[in-house]
């Protein structure tokens, strides 16, 4: 038995931060991940608005996060299946594939967030041979070929931008009219002479044999049909949270956010939540920082009262 | 060059010699990037569950990797990082291509290495 004052669970950038927090007010802390530190923070290329940095990847923020944890006296498990817990006892537990059952007094929920998917044919199967979720990885394999970007968001537009570099031509597929992205972020892509624009567009299918070829679409207005003929596409349609495993444990609002007070207190009482799992408006590396201090003060505060009652 | 715990295999002769002995071995040839990290991450977790199974990172950018792994013609179609491939008895058994879970990984290691 491996027991903790807190368990972290997710190791992006609300999760360290929770780490970094806790294991200098010396409470003995583990952050468990199924998979690597860093969390949606490791797709992004180039972070620029992270106060107190200049620039820098977001793989590399994450590290440096990472180390502080471990500086402060955080144990990390990575790549951690968890085949039970108990969320709702005094003592919480967790049951974890191949290492054992681990307890904490208090348990922070920062599992973060994983790329939305359309849910198509041709989606998965064309995964890894046409169809791609991170541009600064595998846009080289695209060089001089056509491809798509679906999406209108931020990401959307800068990736498709970043694409040119090595595309000879990206066409952005969306699905309203307007962009939901910054409009410096649709200046830059409306002014960038590779890329095209396929509006007001339902995505139906991903076509290939091999790999892919081609993207189809309706247009939400007239109903016509489009056939994009393309060697690869790339999705940015935003992120859903990793909550699946929290189902009818704890409260959450139909999209499977968790739902929190403003001490980031769930429904279960020594269970807080933090980062782009949660119920919130905005999702920035600043924001899970923010929730990652907020839970794991309020984390400690829970558990040096239960001591005191006890 | 990789920063992961595994063994790196860094030369063709190093290749050529472990698909020659028949042994079970996994390859992920990748860089330093989001997609890449969290296989090496898996590869390392499941080094001591299988310990008849070696796992090995290479760079995707090297020479070895274009002799080799690049080479191969199951990663004929792959164009997402890393290509992770799966040798028994000398022979490919299993190719992917892009990030996979440890699950997916798992499942391949059950079906087609043990």
């Amino acid at each position: 038995m491996n027991a903790y004052d807190v368990i972290i669970l997710g190791a992006g950038p609300a999760g360290l931060t929770a780490g970094i927090y806790l294991s200098r007010s010396r409470m003995k802390t583990l952050i468990v991940d199924t998979g690597a530190p860093g969390g949606q923070m490791n797709l992004t290329e180039k972070v620029v608005n992270y106060p107190g940095v200049l620039e820098d990847s977001g793989a590399s923020i994450a590290f440096t996060m990472r180390q502080q944890a471990e500086k402060f006296g955080s144990d990390i498990l990575m790549q951690a299946d968890i085949l039970k817990m108990d969320l709702t006892s005094g003592t919480k537990s967790f049951e974890i594939e191949d290492e054992g059952v681990y307890t904490a007094k208090a348990v922070i929920i920062a599992s973060g967030g994983k790329p939305r998917m359309l849910g198509i044919r041709g989606e998965t199967e064309f995964q890894g041979r046409g169809i791609s979720f991170c541009a600064t990885c595998d846009g080289e394999f695209f060089t001089d070929k056509e491809i798509a970007v679906i999406g209108g968001g931020n990401s959307a537009l800068e990736e498709a931008v970043e694409l040119t570099k090595f595309a000879s031509k990206v066409t952005i597929i969306h699905e309203f009219n307007e962009f939901q992205a910054h409009k410096w972020a649709v200046d830059e892509a409306k002014t960038n002479t590779k890329i095209n624009f396929l509006l007001n567009q339902k995505v139906t299918e991903f076509k290939g044999t091999e790999k892919i070829n081609a993207v189809i679409s309706k247009d939400k207005e007239t109903g016509k049909i489009n056939t994009t003929e393309v060697e690869g596409a790339f999705t940015f349609i935003g992120y859903s949270p990793n909550t699946e495993m929290f189902s009818n444990l704890i409260k959450m609002n139909d999209r499977g956010e968790i739902i929190a007070n403003e001490k980031l207190e769930t429904n279960i009482s020594g269970v807080y939540v933090a980062g782009d799992c949660r119920e919130k408006r905005y999702r920035q590396i600043t924001t899970s920082v923010a929730d990652g201090t907020i839970a794991s003060i309020e984390a400690n505060n829970y558990i040096n009262s239960v001591l005191n009652q006890s | 060059m990789l920063r992961t715990n595994l063994n790196s295999i860094e030369t063709v002769d190093q290749f050529k010699n472990l698909v020659k002995s028949g042994d079970k071995f996994a390859v992920v040839c990748g860089r330093m990037g989001p997609m890449c990290i969290p296989v090496y991450g898996v590869m390392e977790s499941l080094e001591k569950k299988y310990e008849d199974i070696k796992f090995f990172d290479m760079f995707f950018d090297s020479n070895v990797a274009m002799e080799t792994i690049r080479s191969l013609p199951e990663v004929r179609n792959f164009n997402g990082l890393p290509f992770t491939v799966y040798f028994n008895e000398g022979k490919v058994v299993a190719a992917t291509s892009s990030i996979q879970n440890k699950k997916q990984v798992k499942e391949i290691i059950e079906s087609k290495l043990t």
